[in-house]
């Protein structure tokens, strides 16, 4: 038989389920969503002895088989469908050897079900520091199981496990606790209208409250009134059902484990007293964070411009080697330029997962949680949202992937939906030169106008974010069952090997997921912008040079020209080059720099009359009042793939043909409207960031939303309400300062 | 009556029975079963949330959650 063993992982959040799943599984592990919701599944290929290969799925960590998360009714909703393909031949229960008692109550549950389950006790090597003794042989017997005592930081007892798996069909399936000590009477009269079914099984059915393929509660809820016995007295029933577990356990314990508290050693206390402190702990957090920013905004700087560069040098490649033609145009210019978008986020998003897992690896993460729960209440958020928010000043893509480890639905939903208000780094670009162009120098208080613009732009956009986390908080009707708890795992270091897979797994999901969708819209982009319908556009070349030969090159064309000369000739000189020699070159400078003029403005001409220009003409009338003329329209038009584009976009328009941000401003600064007055004047600039600051321009955040929320309804909100407001902001901004 | 929100640093107290349904099936899986001990570890800067040692769970909780959870309080000789 070359069937796999069908393994199922199950344990407590912080036992070190995950590093054990790593363990057994190297990297032959998949990741991937449960089909229709967007709890991650985990599963891998395990070699086991004797030729035999297990099939191991890493079920998301729960403390008991009473749900009150997605995630957790994921586990129980697997445990009870016999059908399910991935339902466990074996079920391994992870559990901690500091915490062993809570997590016993888990081991009991699933032993109920009548599933073969192994226990696992790991992090057996902090035994002899907590003082802790046990008695593997006689806890066997008593808990009518195998056991396996592993530490997966020493590497020790893994082989152990993959024997018991091997061996799975000898481990007893026997259930521990019989229901009808729960409440005789209810269950025998269960029992009496299911003799077909499981006790424990129905029991559980009856009191989650999710929908169980194998066993309806609908026909249960129907055919008696076991279910609709009062909530209260259901309560009252699973309170006695876990006081009579946890009887269980502790007669099981008092023979087995001895803990002696004399030897016991934690560093807990003391750096919970420093990390937690009024003070100190908001400062370390502080720098903390300072660090990460710093990686992000900073420190990825490096990779990305490498990966611009040869992501561009690739598309000029292609140009130059291919024939040309509008499959060449396609490769270079539509999927090279957009797998390069993709492919530049990566830095980042490595970097931030690299820092959340370290701090959620050494158990940091939940103090952070601890110190700024109270901020964030009033917001209807909690502490859990600080770091997705935060996130999100650097990039709100990994920011919305953070807030996975937000239980509460409502909440995380909040928090995806307010993160993109947060200020980006691809905001900065435009930013910047718009407060060079339209903010005076100057100083107020010894802080430049200029600065004060940037940080106040920060400012908006984080509390722009909370203000509307706020308001969605009274609008959204979301029932959330969950209450605030949070556990406080002891300090450890981070297992380089967890982190690193962190970071891989998290990179390939955001390539592989929201890839695919920037990938298309980049193309359907190449395409508008490189296409046109009118004559214009076809005979772009021709018109052009006609243009060009009656009237010579435009005004710009002209100074550009002239100012490389200027400025070539004056190097030259300062170099003490003889003056033929000088003369010559100048010769062929402004031959190849008249070349390239022509060309900038047939391309400017082309994006003018392609589909694009002519959207951005249309669409002149709706931003007008906003202060910009057709020209910022397209910018802000092909901004919606990405803010960054704008001041690429500007160029290509106003035939720059170079993504110098100098002379992009000056060209910019030249700019004039219908009455001979500069076009970027400050009523015409602030309407421009604060439009930045709120429209929802970013197709990566847009997919990455619509993968973490499994439907288009929520980006497309996201999309619509923040793009009103963003207009409505900006029109009022522009209309009181003109 | 005396309720887990009313601990001070390091004191420990012994839940009581309770009869009511008020707590969350969760608090007792973590161990919030009458007679076993909590110990307030730490209090949050502004206040809020506390940090308990429930019987050797080591969790936070908002003080909402805490205010329900009855005790006696073991008036404790500060031994440290």
């Amino acid at each position: 038989m070359s069937k796999n063993i069908n393994v199922a992982l199950i344990g407590n959040p912080n036992t070190g389920k995950t590093s054990v799943f790593n363990q057994l599984t190297g990297l032959k592990q998949k990741v991937g969503n449960y089909p229709g919701i967007t709890v991650e599944k985990k599963e891998g290929i395990c070699k086991l002895p004797r030729g035999v290969k297990a099939h191991i799925l890493d079920l998301p960590g729960t403390y008991s088989l009473n749900t009150t998360s997605l995630d957790e009714s994921l586990v129980v909703e697997l445990l009870l469908n016999k059908n399910d393909k991935d339902y466990p031949d074996v079920a391994v229960v992870i559990s901690d050897v500091e915490n062993l008692k809570r997590n016993l109550l888990l081991f009991t549950q699933i032993k109920d079900l009548k599933i073969p389950t192994i226990l696992v006790i790991n992090m057996a090597d902090r035994m002899s520091r907590k003082g802790i003794s046990l008695d593997i042989e006689a806890m066997e017997k008593k808990l009518d199981t195998k056991i396996a005592l592993v530490s997966t930081r020493k590497n020790t007892g893994i082989d152990r496990i993959k024997e018991l798996i091997a061996d799975y069909k000898s481990i007893s399936s026997k259930p521990i606790l019989d229901p009808n000590r729960i409440s005789p009477e209810y269950f025998e009269r269960l029992q009496k209208t299911f003799p077909q079914n499981d006790l424990y099984k129905l029991w559980l059915v009856i009191t989650q409250d999710v929908n169980f393929m194998p066993i309806e509660k609908k026909r249960i809820q129907d055919a008696t009134d076991f279910a609709t016995k009062s909530k209260d007295e259901l309560k009252k029933l699973q309170h006695k059902e876990t006081v009579l577990r946890y009887q269980l356990i502790n007669n099981i314990l008092k023979e087995t484990y001895k803990v002696d508290f004399m030897a016991a050693k934690g560093l807990r206390a003391s750096m919970d007293k420093i990390l937690t402190h009024k003070v100190f702990g908001y400062l370390i957090f502080f720098v903390i964070l300072l660090t990460i920013f710093q990686a992000i905004f900073d420190w990825s700087g490096y990779p990305m411009d490498f990966i611009d560069e040869q992501f561009a040098l690739g598309a000029e490649w292609i140009k130059n080697t291919l024939p040309p033609g509008i499959f060449t145009d396609l490769l270079a210019e539509g999927i090279v330029a957009g797998i390069g978008g993709i492919v530049i986020f990566i830095p980042q998003i490595a970097f931030l997962f690299l820092f959340i897992s370290l701090l959620e690896e050494s158990g940091y993460m939940s103090r952070v949680v601890f110190l700024m729960d109270r901020v964030m209440r009033p917001f209807g958020l909690s502490g859990k949202s600080v770091v997705p928010l935060i996130s999100g000043n650097a990039c709100a893509i990994p920011a919305i992937m953070a807030t996975r480890t937000i239980e509460n639905w409502k909440e995380r939903l909040i928090t995806i939906l307010v993160t993109p208000f947060t200020t980006c780094s691809a905001r900065l670009p435009v930013y910047l030169i718009l407060i060079a162009l339209v903010i005076p120098e100057g100083n107020f208080l010894g802080l430049s106008y200029q600065a004060l613009t940037l940080m106040l732009l920060y400012l908006i956009g984080f509390g722009m974010a909370l203000l509307s986390a706020m308001v969605l908080n009274k609008i959204l009707k979301i029932k959330s069952r969950s209450v605030f708890m949070i556990e406080m795992p002891t300090y450890r270091l981070p297992l380089l090997k967890n982190v690193g897979y962190t970071v891989i797994e998290k990179t390939k999901s955001f390539v592989l997921g929201a890839g695919k969708i920037i990938l298309a819209i980049s193309i359907v982009l190449w395409f508008l912008g490189s296409n046109g319908y009118s004559d214009d556009f076809k005979d772009a070349d021709q018109i052009v040079t006609e243009r060009i030969e009656n009237e010579g090159l435009s005004t710009y064309s002209k100074n550009y020209i002239q100012n490389n000369i200027a400025a070539y000739q004056a190097e030259a000189q300062a170099e003490g080059m003889s003056p033929t020699a000088i003369q010559d070159s100048i010769q062929v400078l402004s031959e190849e720099l008249s070349e390239r003029a022509v060309a900038q403005e047939i391309a400017s001409y082309k994006l003018e009359h392609s589909y694009i220009g002519q959207a951005g003409k249309a669409f002149e009338p709706i931003v007008k009042p906003l202060g910009y003329d057709w020209k910022i329209g397209i910018a802000v038009l092909t901004s919606f793939a990405a803010r960054e584009v704008f001041v690429g976009t500007l160029a290509t328009i106003y035939s720059v043909g170079s993504d110098e941000e100098e002379t992009i401003k000056n060209r910019m600064a030249a700019e004039l409207d219908e009455n001979g007055q500069p076009l970027f004047n400050l009523a015409s600039g602030i309407s421009l960031m604060l439009f930045y600051a709120f429209a929802m321009q970013c197709m990566s955040t847009l997919a990455i939303v619509k993968r973490e929320t499994n439907s288009w309804k929520w980006p497309m909100i996201q999309l619509g309400f923040m793009s009103v407001f963003a207009y409505i902001i900006a029109l009022i901004a522009y209309q009181i300062l003109i | 009556m005396a309720t887990v929100a009313d601990l001070r640093h390091g004191q420990k107290g012994i839940i009581k029975d309770f009869t009511e349904n008020t707590l969350p099936i969760k608090l007792l899986e973590l161990g919030c079963l009458p007679g076993n001990s909590v110990e307030l570890v730490q209090v949050a800067p502004l206040n809020d949330p506390i940090y308990i040692n429930l019987s050797g769970s080591h969790l936070a909780i908002r003080r909402s959650l805490a205010e329900l959870i009855e005790l006696d309080i073991v008036e404790e000789t500060k031994s440290k």
